[in-house]
């Protein structure tokens, strides 16, 4: 019998998100960005609204042109698996400021529920080490959480973390959708004036 | 004279227009490029990979060059994709990013399926590429000559960057040249 997931991912990712300092975060579309958006509405925050499986690229590009800056890209297994393709090129990049999290309910909750491949077999955190990441591992315990936020802000180097987490129905917490105010939010809190609207 | 003269025309001939690309590429301050790689794109790629002020990354599939390219201009950079007609298919969903952000963006595609194709498999996605591309918003430029490159190249630098549009290049299958599998054996 598989364990049955006792963490939950608004609480997980709040305490992700704590003390998150100069962090950029790209939020995968559907519960993610809604879990990035109910801890807070943040100028360093990307939530994507579609382009389903381009949330880790999105973060390589982001992780590339900011090199000082450490990247989170928070997403979900239906997601991370559309661009499991992005794993194999991340890792060959191995861009030691970006790091993704996969928060893993094994389902696409969003459209009804429906299993996806990592309720049955398939295991992201191995597929990123096979891919070639240095480090990579799944995370079942509400312990091991604090840990992760550390390695999120301390660790010199690309890594991935899968979190099981539980199914639960949680509020909406929607954030901005105009795409262009999301840009330039963050562009404007990255970047010198001159540059924002060049 | 007459041969320095000579010697310099000789040297326009066989000069490839890959380097047109790449010097618009330095001045406009492109600075990242993504790929799946093109025989097309060969010396582009070359180019990219001897400047150690450029980062270039393959890619395994297209759609992942869109998203990078997004990712790299939030953070301030300008990066460009380049990728076969064959690609321009796997990027649709993707491509909504840019128009839905105003996001700058710009793509050069190598065309098979076209001028003198001896593959059939090449035929309906070459051929659907133009359409495709307007209709999920982007703004399609084509080459044809070896001599356009250049301008079209900064026109189309200009539109994706300056008037925060996406932008395709068509590189066409009589510029690129026709692959002929039989003669290569």
């Amino acid at each position: 019998m598989k364990p049955v997931p006792c963490l939950k991912r608004r609480e997980v990712v709040t305490a992700l998100l704590a003390d998150r300092g100069d962090l950029l975060v790209v939020a995968g579309l559907g519960a993610t960005a809604w879990d990035v958006a109910a801890v807070e509405d943040h100028p360093h925050d990307f939530p994507l609204w579609g382009a389903m499986g381009g949330a880790a690229m999105v973060g390589l590009g982001l992780a590339f042109a900011q090199p000082s800056r450490k990247v989170l890209v928070i997403t979900g297994d239906g997601e991370m698996l559309m661009g499991m393709g992005s794993l194999a090129t991340i890792a060959a990049a191995r861009p030691r400021n970006l790091r993704v999290v996969v928060i893993d309910n094994e389902r696409y909750a969003e459209t009804g529920g429906q299993r996806t491949h990592t309720a049955f077999s398939a295991d992201i955190a191995a597929i990123a080490l096979a891919c070639g990441f240095p480090y990579a591992r799944t995370v079942r315990e509400a312990d091991e959480i604090e840990p992760l936020r550390a390695d999120i802000h301390q660790l010199n180097d690309l890594f991935l973390a899968v979190i099981k987490v539980a199914l639960t129905h949680d509020p909406k917490a929607l954030p901005p959708r105009d795409g262009a105010y999301l840009k330039n939010r963050m562009r404007a809190a990255l970047l010198e004036s001159q540059v924002v609207f060049e | 004279m007459m041969t320095t003269i000579m010697r310099q025309n000789l040297s326009d001939l066989t000069r490839h227009w890959a380097h047109d690309i790449y010097e618009v590429f330095q001045v406009q301050g492109v600075s990242m490029v993504s790929y799946v790689p093109d025989a097309g794109h060969v010396d582009l790629i070359k180019l990219c990979e001897a400047d150690e002020k450029m980062r270039v990354l393959s890619l395994t599939t297209e759609e992942e060059g869109v998203a990078f390219a997004a990712g790299a201009y939030l953070g301030g950079k300008r990066a460009a994709l380049l990728m076969q007609s064959s690609g321009v298919g796997n990027c649709i969903n993707m491509l909504s990013l840019i128009k839905t952000c105003q996001l700058p963006f710009l793509t050069l595609v190598t065309m098979r399926g076209e001028f003198g194709e001896f593959n059939p498999w090449q035929i309906p996605m070459g051929q659907a590429t133009p359409a495709i591309l307007s209709a999920i918003g982007l703004i399609v430029y084509r080459v044809d000559a070896p001599s356009e490159v250049r301008d079209v190249i900064e026109a189309a630098v200009g539109l994706a960057f300056n008037g925060y549009s996406g932008v395709a290049v068509l590189l066409s299958q009589r510029l690129i040249g026709i692959k002929r599998f039989k003669e290569e054996k």
